[in-house]
């Protein structure tokens, strides 16, 4: 998939066929916005019923589900759901993540993203470096989840496997479910710190100014596109 | 019931004392004699008299082991091995197997429902069916393979050691029926001593290498064997020479667990004083205006697409 504005991710009606009147700019068509928010409501779910299990304290967290044994039952199945769900906003998004030359200067000045001088980095395109390391890492820990969780699935799989697997398994889910844990908390605060990307996300609109600000070489190409569009030769 | 009976001394996924005022009293042990054993599986059938189960019956694989495997209904069973030793004899180790009840249980550390498992003062340790949620956590820390979950209820069920008998002063139910004396029941110490007078003996019958079975990994068990090979449990069906919880079940359910726990909520805290100290990254009039300049001025070369590297 190319990084081509295109009915998905062109501009806003209200801009449509001018460049000087880019008024909004759409970053998430509907369908990635269910997407995305399939995928959130099945991690919630998941990372609560994993948390019950996951230290005594929170054993607690078992009574969102039905008790104990509910918990067991249903967590396996809120995986599969959440990995069958972010296997589509992979492959919908895998194509902006490639890691840039700039995106690694970004990384090395994480001191003036995290004091909001953005300012001082270089150029963004669809996503930050950020984003993108967030992607990758999302990818990697849903894939140890997936693969480890089928090993610990007691019900139906663990006695096909030798014990010292299901022990190593079941240490990896734990790693990993506390890395995407670890992961998505900053990808949630990132969203309420930068203003304008719940909106992104809920109604699948950004405006010019976000875009310049935020990810302006991104903003660009959405230019581009839309000059493109307004001069079919 | 289990808490009322205040000589609780390991509970499941539990961080605080259970009541345990009532544990002055001695440990308890099986010891189970190999070298006596005739393999008449009486302690089998007391095993399914006495918990009132009834495996389903299996298919002869041309054994005398029988059911072939320990189950959720079977939690006892005598385990045949034919061993051929350095004289060329044949010699048949019959081991009695089921669970071990170790000191330092693996099942119970695994376990991540409170209450699931228990470990009295007397040193038994014992599932509580009606807490345990079926995960089967107990199989992955239990260094003996012990723990079986049923395909009915999804519960984890083994050898209780009898603790219904033996909290009110009954030998366990297996000892009762042993008609050659293999099995005997009592205080840990008495077991030992037992056991020591028997490994005399042994040896004096030309079995040097007899020896007691109360592995240190686990901190001892309150069952123990006496075996002729005490130096090669394996020849007895793959008795672990030095039983220990895994390192990886240690680190699944040790330190890893509070910390990980205090990682993702200092992540959170992090994030919400990182809002009180910087606070939000906004876009104002002036970027709105940026952004509408740079969109009348572009002369639009085609920009650069990001590409895979």
């Amino acid at each position: 998939m190319s990084n081509t504005p295109t009915s998905g991710h062109g501009t806003g009606e209200s801009g449509h066929g001018s460049p000087h009147r880019l008024d909004t700019i759409t970053r998430y068509t509907a369908n990635d916005r269910t997407n995305h928010w399939l995928t959130a409501i099945a991690f919630v779910l998941a990372a609560l019923s994993g948390l019950a299990l996951f230290h005594p304290a929170l054993f607690g967290l078992s009574s969102l589900f039905g008790g104990g044994p509910w918990t067991r039952i249903l967590h396996p199945f809120i995986g599969l759901f959440m990995v069958a769900a972010f296997t589509f906003l992979v492959s919908r998004f895998w194509s902006h993540n490639y890691m840039q030359p700039r995106d690694w200067q970004w990384m090395r000045q994480i001191r003036d993203v995290v004091v909001n001088r953005e300012d001082r980095l270089p150029e963004v395109g669809r996503y930050n470096a950020g984003q993108k390391l967030l992607f990758w890492v999302l990818l990697l820990c849903l894939a140890g989840l997936l693969l480890s969780g089928i090993v610990i699935w007691r019900a139906y799989f663990a006695f096909y496997f030798p014990i010292d697997v299901v022990r190593i398994a079941s240490i990896l889910h734990a790693v990993c479910a506390f890395v995407l844990i670890c992961s998505i908390l900053v990808h949630i605060y990132a969203g309420i710190w930068v203003k304008g990307s719940v909106h992104a996300m809920t109604r699948g609109t950004v405006t010019p100014g976000w875009a310049w600000k935020h990810h302006r070489a991104w903003y660009r190409e959405m230019i581009h596109a839309a000059n493109s569009r307004s001069r079919p030769d | 019931m289990a808490l009322q009976s205040l000589d609780i001394i390991r509970r499941s996924a539990t961080t605080l004392p259970e009541p345990e005022i009532r544990t002055g009293g001695q440990t308890v042990a099986k010891l189970i004699d190999t070298t006596k054993c005739i393999g008449c599986k009486a302690c089998q059938v007391a095993c399914m008299e006495w918990n009132d189960l009834r495996d389903e019956i299996g298919t002869n694989i041309g054994a005398y082991q029988n059911p072939h495997d320990l189950s959720a209904s079977s939690w006892t069973l005598m385990r045949f091995s034919e061993v051929e030793n350095t004289k060329g004899d044949l010699e048949w180790l019959i081991r009695k197997d089921g669970c071990m009840h170790c000191q330092d249980p693996g099942c119970l550390k695994a376990c991540p429902s409170p209450g699931a498992i228990v470990q009295y003062a007397n040193g038994i340790v014992d599932f509580h069916e009606e807490n345990c949620i079926g995960c089967g956590y107990c199989i992955t820390g239990c260094p003996f393979n012990v723990p079986r979950i049923s395909k009915k209820d999804h519960k984890a069920y083994k050898c209780t050691l009898c603790s219904d008998r033996v909290s009110v002063g009954l030998e366990p139910a297996c000892i009762k029926a042993c008609p050659t004396g293999a099995l005997v029941f009592g205080t840990k110490e008495d077991m030992k001593l037992h056991a020591a007078e028997r490994v005399v003996d042994l040896k004096s019958r030309g079995f040097e290498n007899a020896g007691l079975y109360d592995p240190p990994g686990v901190g001892g068990t309150h069952v123990m064997y006496v075996l002729h090979h005490a130096d090669q449990p394996e020849l007895y069906n793959d008795l672990p020479k030095d039983p220990h919880i895994s390192p990886t079940v240690r680190l699944w359910k040790g330190f890893t667990k509070p910390l990980g726990l205090a990682v993702m909520a200092m992540t959170a805290v992090v994030g919400f004083f990182h809002f009180i100290r910087v606070g939000p990254n906004e876009t104002d009039a002036g970027d709105e205006e940026s952004a509408r300049e740079m969109a009348r001025t572009s002369t639009s070369p085609a920009p650069v697409a990001e590409k895979a590297p």
